[in-house]
């Protein structure tokens, strides 16, 4: 079975993640699947933005615990998962996450990886790996910090309980809760909305608010106005400005 | 010992709360095998309306007191371990149950009885029957949703009278009040509860459970979050198989058979 689904609308790429009888568990190969279909669609020119989902009832239940169970010390050490991630969260262009049921462990990891999260009313987010005597590998504790704050971080990460989308929200998780029959459908309809925006300037917009994270005020906000100025030159800049002034709708070719 | 019986016809799921040689008061195990009984009722999709009652002549007394640690010399009871294990999961899964949830008041509904009662979506009460909100005469504060139904049923000028006085309210006044949806008289609840639940079973059941959750979400909503709820679910609505059917009825002037999807 595919396991990783992949279908176009427009400028919208979809990847379901399509494990079920695993609760979409994330092993390598189904990482793997996702970074080469972002390696992809980061050279496709007809695809403007990416939503990430899964089913109804699981986004992903985490980690996948047989193969992690066999790899000892020196094999976690030369493990190829920190590419992996790597890998998927090197995409330059919007990474949407459609939410519903469970994003736990690694599945909570990678929806916080993704740009935007829509959640549905029934999603959960939780990092239980503290419960098996591990903890979060794939940057539960570095993202989850810095998107909910010190408290409910250190809560989640040591207790292991997972969070309602509501309260997800509230916390700064999750960009807006939908009904659970809608969740999918709202997120392509925002990833539709961005993707019409110029290329060249989501993907700039986009790293510097990567940079928000990495750099200290002073160096984000020369590294904000550098990549402004890089917008300056593109030919999709005159056309928005044009199209704004003339009451028209612009029409962007990503140069 | 059965403290629940239940009995599916029709799509309906009658519970009769049955411990009446105690006025169906909860202990421990009765909770547990309504939690029990509930699972049935919120995965079985044939099931399309729940109807609650008590068995012999009360509702539902409440609390146990018998079955709580009441020992004046031992050390302080923990009361909010039983409403955070029972009462609090039963009033959040009769809330969020996707079908219509009717209470047949046979009895007194004292204490956790009278506010799980009126937590119900469609309350029927017998004439002679009285709900009394005795919590604060011991000390207590209305658990199983009391705090919350009651001024959102009542207002909040009556919610604080009943609350803090705990004396009884017929249902006469309950209803003057607009607490509950009917009085009948002690002979035609069973006739009258039973009725209704059968027409709920035939009626949208998935419509109903999102006017349900609508209503439910006005609470906390501001306006303009619940007009945008009101979108999401109608377009939900709109998707249902009941909505074209109920279409097709309408036009061909037939009687719509809905399956509740």
């Amino acid at each position: 079975m595919n396991e990783l689904l992949i279908s176009q609308n427009d400028r919208v790429l979809t990847l379901t993640l399509n494990r079920p009888q695993a609760r979409n568990a994330l092993n390598n190969a189904l990482l793997e699947h996702i970074a080469q279909a972002l390696e992809s669609a980061q050279h496709d020119e007809s695809v403007g933005a990416v939503v990430l989902t899964g089913n109804e009832r699981f986004f992903a239940a985490g980690a996948d615990l047989k193969e992690m169970a066999n790899r000892d010390m020196p094999a976690t050490l030369n493990d190829p998962r920190p590419q992996l991630w790597a890998r998927i969260e090197r995409f330059n262009k919007p990474l949407l996450a459609a939410v519903n049921g469970y994003a736990l462990g690694a599945g909570c990891e990678l929806a916080m990886l993704c740009d935007i999260v829509l959640a549905g009313d029934n999603a959960r987010f939780g990092l239980p790996e503290i419960t098996l005597g591990i903890m979060p590998g794939a940057g539960g504790t570095q993202r989850l910090i810095r998107s909910v704050g010190k408290a409910l971080a250190y809560k989640m990460v040591l207790t292991g309980e997972a969070i309602s989308a509501e309260q997800a929200q509230l916390a700064g998780l999750v960009a807006e809760v939908c009904p659970q029959a809608l969740t999918l459908e709202y997120t392509k309809k925002l990833a539709a909305r961005i993707a019409q925006h110029a290329p060249l300037a989501l993907q700039a917009a986009k790293t510097a608010l990567r940079q928000a994270h990495e750099l200290s005020l002073s160096q984000g906000l020369q590294h904000e106005r550098q990549l402004f100025t890089l917008l300056a030159a593109t030919e999709d800049r005159q056309e928005g400005i044009a199209a704004f002034l003339e009451k028209r709708p612009a029409a962007f070719k990503g140069r | 010992m059965n403290f629940i019986l239940s009995d599916v016809q029709n799509g309906v799921m009658t519970l009769t709360l049955n411990r009446p040689e105690r006025l169906n008061s909860f202990n421990d195990e009765m909770h547990r095998q309504l939690a029990e009984v509930l699972t049935q009722a919120e995965r079985d999709e044939s099931i399309r309306c729940l109807l609650i009652t008590g068995a012999g002549r009360g509702f539902c007394a409440g609390q146990d007191l018998n079955d709580r640690n009441v020992d004046p010399s031992g050390d302080a009871p923990d009361l909010g371990a039983s409403v955070e294990n029972f009462y609090n999961p039963l009033v959040k899964r009769l809330a969020k149950l996707p079908k219509p949830v009717i209470a047949a008041v046979n009895g007194v509904a004292a204490g956790a009885g009278a506010t799980l009662a009126l937590g119900c979506d469609i309350v029927i009460a017998a004439r002679s029957v009285n709900f009394v909100m005795s919590f604060s005469k011991l000390g207590l504060v209305p658990d199983c949703g009391g705090t919350w139904y009651l001024p959102r049923l009542a207002g909040h000028a009556r919610a604080m009278g009943l609350a803090l006085m705990g004396d009884k309210l017929s249902a006469e006044q309950a209803l003057q009040w607009g607490m509950i949806w009917q009085v009948v008289d002690d002979e035609a609840l069973n006739d009258t509860a039973r009725q209704l639940a059968t027409h709920f079973a035939s009626q949208p059941t998935f419509g109903l459970g999102l006017v349900k959750k609508a209503l439910f979400a006005s609470e906390t909503n501001t306006l303009d979050a619940q007009l945008d709820l009101e979108r999401d679910y109608q377009r939900m609505a709109g998707r249902s198989e009941d909505y074209r059917e109920g279409v097709s009825a309408f036009l061909a002037k037939r009687p719509a058979v809905f399956k509740g999807k």
